[in-house]
């Protein structure tokens, strides 16, 4: 089953080049439609409870340099895939009732995107998890610079010369784990499992961890290596920009659950208090640029800065509370971002500008797109009663027990959210109407698109254990890899002394 | 004193003689019509091709002397004659509308072009298959002689002549240099022979200065030939100057038989010495990577481009060498391939839009593609992601194997080197990309080009004489309906490209095969 859900995409990518012109965007539509039913039937035939990978494929791929194809889900990876699935769907008929130039390449583009997604979040095997983490970029940039707006080119090779220094360094790092482990395995396998179970000496751990730690952060994009956002966010066409901000960015978080914490136990603990500290940096900075910002992108650009701060120290608490909570925020923030873009395609489409001095009074004639609006922006800046309410609860929760100081600091983020979000509303919705600016209700292919992305967010914020529930035992599974490691290596190295020395009560001390 | 003639396997050595029974068909086919020429003489080099491949690949899996050890036949030879042996096969049809070879009576016609690719063929096959520094040495002069006449056949283009000359005095400093330390090998060791110059080298020849001086005289003068940096300066200009289709072949067919004997000689001959060489040729690998790279940065023509691609590639080759493991010989023979499939899509294209725009191998030429001619644009885009190591295509397990061998081999610096070079070069193949995809086309699409006068050899009266047919009225025909060959052999190596890059199995089954062949002599 799942198999059909990684490669549908990309053939019906491939499908669009030879049916007539006018059948394109009702095929695509029709592959990702069906890609969200196999990805709801994948959640819906999920064991909850079980830590193990389920619907597990496992074949023989390149056995000369131990490479195998190896898929499957677990509770982490389960709603990021259900999230990509609703997010490329949403993404894609948006896109087809848009008609883009040159619609075959675009959605042959986004097909292939799909694919590689899907991909990141299903492999379980090191090389091919790195095949797709690098083979997302390809489609993006071609979707940015071939269908963006001003200074697309630029923008786009920034981008992708970005990440790809973050996934070179990956690659590097993926293959020296293996080559180092492959004594003690027996043979030469990037097989997660295998490497779970032989991790490497401290020495190599910790500089494996900056490589793979370094992919991640530019990817998300986490403050400091965040140089390419702006551009990027300013150049891409939205409904890529929605999926770029809204799933894209969790491959990062996510490769930190699936591949450092179980992989690198020692130098997660190490390095700790580094991550944490550009985490509660990301929360600040986000917020406060987020509130400087006159462009709508950017706003919520550098919102997704923050929340992804929230996301990095929620995995990087080490404690299973605050893990719960990022993976739950992952969906989150992945739901409401994409609807915020999305919105502003809409805002964009009716005043012609995405500037917000320029903004205003769209609520006078829309009140059914304000009201979409509404739900989303308190989403965003964590109202109680939202899921995003009780993911950061949860993620401060596991800081608090960890390391109280920043906790503290990550608070203000929480407060700052509601500045910028509300923001944002006021100043496009309400305020007086400039000229120039028609104040037209939402249509209905729009709202068919807009309406489902705000009722998943309304069913989240009813029922979180939905997706708390089911990942919470794969989450416990891969924060347990890093709890008794200082207790173990302290006779042994410095890392297990350094994590006590720091003044904080040691990891994994019960 | 009695003779006694060597036994000659001629199982073995049929390669070679096909090839050459090819040749003198080829030349014969001379005095033919200039009608009938192009088609009887390439179905006479197509059929010696297949005929020649057929018998390496009969031959597979055999290993043996020949010729009293003169050569050595075993897959790894014969996986770089293969390689060779496709690369002229694939821009046979490519030359077929090159004015060099269309003027009859001024310039070389299809029969000097196509007898002179068999040649270097041939020399291809033999050093491939070399096992011996006579042998070796001899091998290398007839694959390079071809190719300086090759690169100024053009002799109506300034260019063309210019590369020519510059690639004569540049390769015949190189072949001079590697001769000088082959004669110090000779002389420390006493022996032409490799695997005597092995059981030499390995008794107490290791730190010998006579053997140094040869190995490093030797590694610099096949470095010449593969272009690795710094012996790289020809490169550039050689394959910007040099018709199209010779560029195409000798980026690919070079490196891939001068490759195979740099490892054969290394591994086999040298192979005691490992110690000595492996740093500097590790620091070679290095600077050919940085070299390559930078200087790839600032090029607006795209043949400049990829010949200093190439030398960045070379680099990335030279480190399947360097870790001196069964892992790395495997990684160079499969990047090798990858190589090849790659450059000759790209080259592919080239030709076809050097003849339609007026813009030659510039950049500009390329703009808009994505547009205008889709089977044009996607060879070129998969050629130069796959160049760039993205995945999913067979450039991006070629990276991953040698990075793979460089790790395995204590290398790890040279892994990362190689992710830095990937990084850098990702600014200007992405470039090309973008060119393609992301811009308008430039305008106008001026009718190529060809009026540039002669230069050396030609009589004043020919050079006031505009010429008038051949070039231009190709170059008038309507668009996308010639060069369907050369269109459905771009797809194709395009095509193998992502097949190698998402099931790489069977390529990486066959490279590891070439590379059991050195087996015995690798600790």
């Amino acid at each position: 089953l799942i198999q059909v859900m990684l490669w549908l995409p990309l053939a019906a990518g491939l499908a669009c080049f030879v049916v007539p012109r006018r059948g394109v965007s009702i095929l695509a539509t029709m592959g990702s439609l069906a890609v969200l039913g196999l990805a709801i039937a994948v959640v819906a035939g999920f064991h909850t409870g079980e830590p193990g990978l389920q619907q597990t494929v496992n074949e023989s791929w390149i056995p000369d340099l131990g490479v195998r194809y190896q898929l499957g889900v677990d509770g982490i990876s389960l709603f990021l895939i259900l999230l990509t699935a609703i997010l490329w769907a949403g993404a894609t008929v948006f896109s087809a009732f848009r008609m883009p130039d040159r619609a075959r390449v675009y959605f042959f583009m986004l097909g292939l995107a799909e694919t590689a997604t899907l991909g990141a979040f299903l492999a379980q095997d090191l090389l091919l998890f790195v095949l797709f983490f690098d083979l997302m970029l390809v489609p993006f940039w071609f979707l940015i610079g071939t269908f963006g707006g001003e200074n697309r080119v630029p923008a786009t090779t920034k981008m992708i010369v970005y990440t790809l220094v973050g996934s070179l360094l990956m690659l590097v790092a993926a293959i020296a784990t293996a080559i180092l482990a492959s004594d003690q395995v027996g043979h030469l396998s990037f097989s997660l499992a295998d490497l779970r179970t032989h991790t490497l000496g401290t020495g190599s751990q910790y500089w494996i961890f900056c490589f793979f730690a370094a992919a991640f952060l530019i990817k998300m994009p986490a403050v400091l290596v965040h140089g390419w956002m702006p551009d990027a966010y300013r150049a891409a066409p939205l409904p890529v920009l929605a999926l770029l901000s809204g799933v894209l960015s969790k491959v990062g978080a996510y490769g930190f659950l699936r591949v450092v914490l179980p992989l690198y136990p020692q130098a997660t603990v190490h390095f700790q208090e580094l991550i944490l500290v550009i985490g509660v940096a990301g929360i600040l900075y986000g917020s406060v640029m987020a509130f400087t910002q006159t462009d709508v992108r950017l706003i919520a650009g550098y919102s997704s800065i923050a929340q992804l701060g929230f996301i990095t120290i929620g995995i990087f608490s080490l404690r299973a509370d605050g893990a719960d909570g990022a993976v739950l925020q992952m969906v989150n923030h992945g739901l409401v971002v994409a609807g915020i873009f999305l919105i502003v395609a809409l805002l964009a489409e009716r005043a012609r500008s995405e500037d917000l001095a320029r903004l205003g009074g769209l609520a006078m004639r829309a009140p059914v797109l304000a009201a979409i609006f509404l739900v989303i922006t308190l989403a965003n800046l964590a109202m109680p009663g939202s899921a995003n309410f009780i993911g950061e609860f949860y993620i401060l929760i596991g800081v608090f027990q960890a390391k109280i100081v920043y906790a503290f600091v990550a608070g203000i983020g929480v407060v700052l959210a509601a500045f910028y979000a509300i923001r944002l509303f006021q100043r496009t919705m309400h305020n007086r109407k400039p000229a120039g600016i028609e104040s037209r209700e939402i249509g209905v292919r729009d709202a068919l698109v807009v309406a489902p992305l705000a009722a998943c967010i309304v069913a989240l914020a009813l029922y979180p254990g939905l997706i708390l529930g089911r990942s919470d035992t794969a989450v416990k599974d891969k924060i347990a890899a890093t709890a008794p490691q200082p207790t173990a290596s302290a006779s042994k190295d410095a890392s297990g002394r350094s994590a006590g020395w720091t003044g904080y009560a040691p990891l994994g001390t019960p | 004193v009695t003779f006694t003639a060597p036994h000659i396997d001629y199982a073995g050595i049929s390669p070679v003689i096909a090839l050459t029974a090819g040749i003198c068909a080829v030349i014969v086919g001379g005095v033919l019509s200039d009608r009938h020429q192009r088609v009887v003489v390439s179905a006479l080099s197509l059929t010696t091709l297949a005929a020649a491949a057929g018998l390496c690949i009969w031959q597979w899996g055999q290993r043996e002397d020949l010729v009293a050890g003169a050569l050595r036949l075993d897959e790894l030879g014969l996986a770089g004659a293969l390689i060779a042996i496709f690369a002229a096969a694939y821009v046979i049809p490519l030359s077929w509308r090159e004015p060099a070879a269309e003027r009859p009576g001024e310039e070389p016609r299809h029969t000097e072009f196509q007898a002179l690719l068999l040649s270097s063929v041939l020399g291809m096959v033999l050093l491939a298959l070399a096992q011996n520094l006579i042998v070796l040495f001899v091998a290398l002069e007839l694959l390079s002689v071809p190719l300086y006449v090759l690169c100024g056949s053009a002799v109506r283009r300034t260019q063309s002549l210019e590369s020519g000359l510059k690639y004569l005095i540049v390769g015949s400093l190189g072949s001079a240099t590697l001769l000088y330390g082959l004669a110090f090998i000779y002389g420390g060791s006493g022996s032409t022979d490799f695997t005597t110059i092995r059981d030499a080298v390995g008794s107490g020849l290791t730190d010998d200065p006579l053997v140094l001086m040869g190995i490093a005289l030797a590694a610099t003068g096949l470095a010449f030939k593969i272009s690795i940096a710094p012996f790289h300066q020809w490169t550039p200009d050689v394959y910007q100057g040099a018709p199209t289709p010779v560029t195409a072949f000798m980026a690919v067919a070079t490196k891939a038989a001068a490759f195979c004997v740099f490892v054969r000689f290394f591994e086999v001959a040298l192979g005691p010495a490992a110690d000595n060489w492996q740093p500097a040729l590790a620091v070679l690998a290095a600077v050919s990577i940085a070299v390559g790279n930078i200087g790839a940065l600032g090029q607006s023509s795209l043949k400049r481009l990829l010949g200093y691609s190439g030398i960045a590639q070379a680099g990335y080759m030279l480190v399947g060498l360097v870790a001196a493991s069964q892992l790395g010989i495997n990684a160079l023979v499969f990047y090798l391939a990858a190589y090849a499939l790659m450059n000759l899509a790209a080259f592919s294209v080239i030709v076809v839009r050097e003849r339609e725009s007026g813009y030659g191998d510039e950049i500009e030429a390329f703009q808009g593609l994505g547009r205008d001619r889709p089977a044009l644009a996607w060879p070129l885009t998969i050629s130069m992601l796959a160049l760039a190591g993205l995945p999913a295509t067979a450039g991006f397990m070629g990276k991953l194997y040698l990075i793979e061998a460089a790790v395995d081999g204590d290398y790890t610096w040279l892994g990362v080197a190689i992710a830095i070079g990937t990084m850098i070069s990702l600014a200007y193949y992405l470039r090309v990309v973008a060119a393609v995809w992301m811009r308008p086309a430039a305008v106008p699409l001026a009718p190529a080009d060809t009026s540039v006068p002669a230069m050396a050899g030609g009589s004043p009266e020919a050079d006031e004489e505009p010429p008038t047919d051949g070039g231009a009225d190709s170059a008038l025909a309507p668009r996308g309906t010639r060069c369907v060959v050369i269109l459905a052999s771009a797809a194709l190596a395009a095509g193998a490209t992502v097949f190698f890059g998402i099931l790489p199995s069977p390529l990486v089954d066959w490279a590891a095969n070439a590379g059991q062949a050195l087996a015995p002599f690798i600790s």
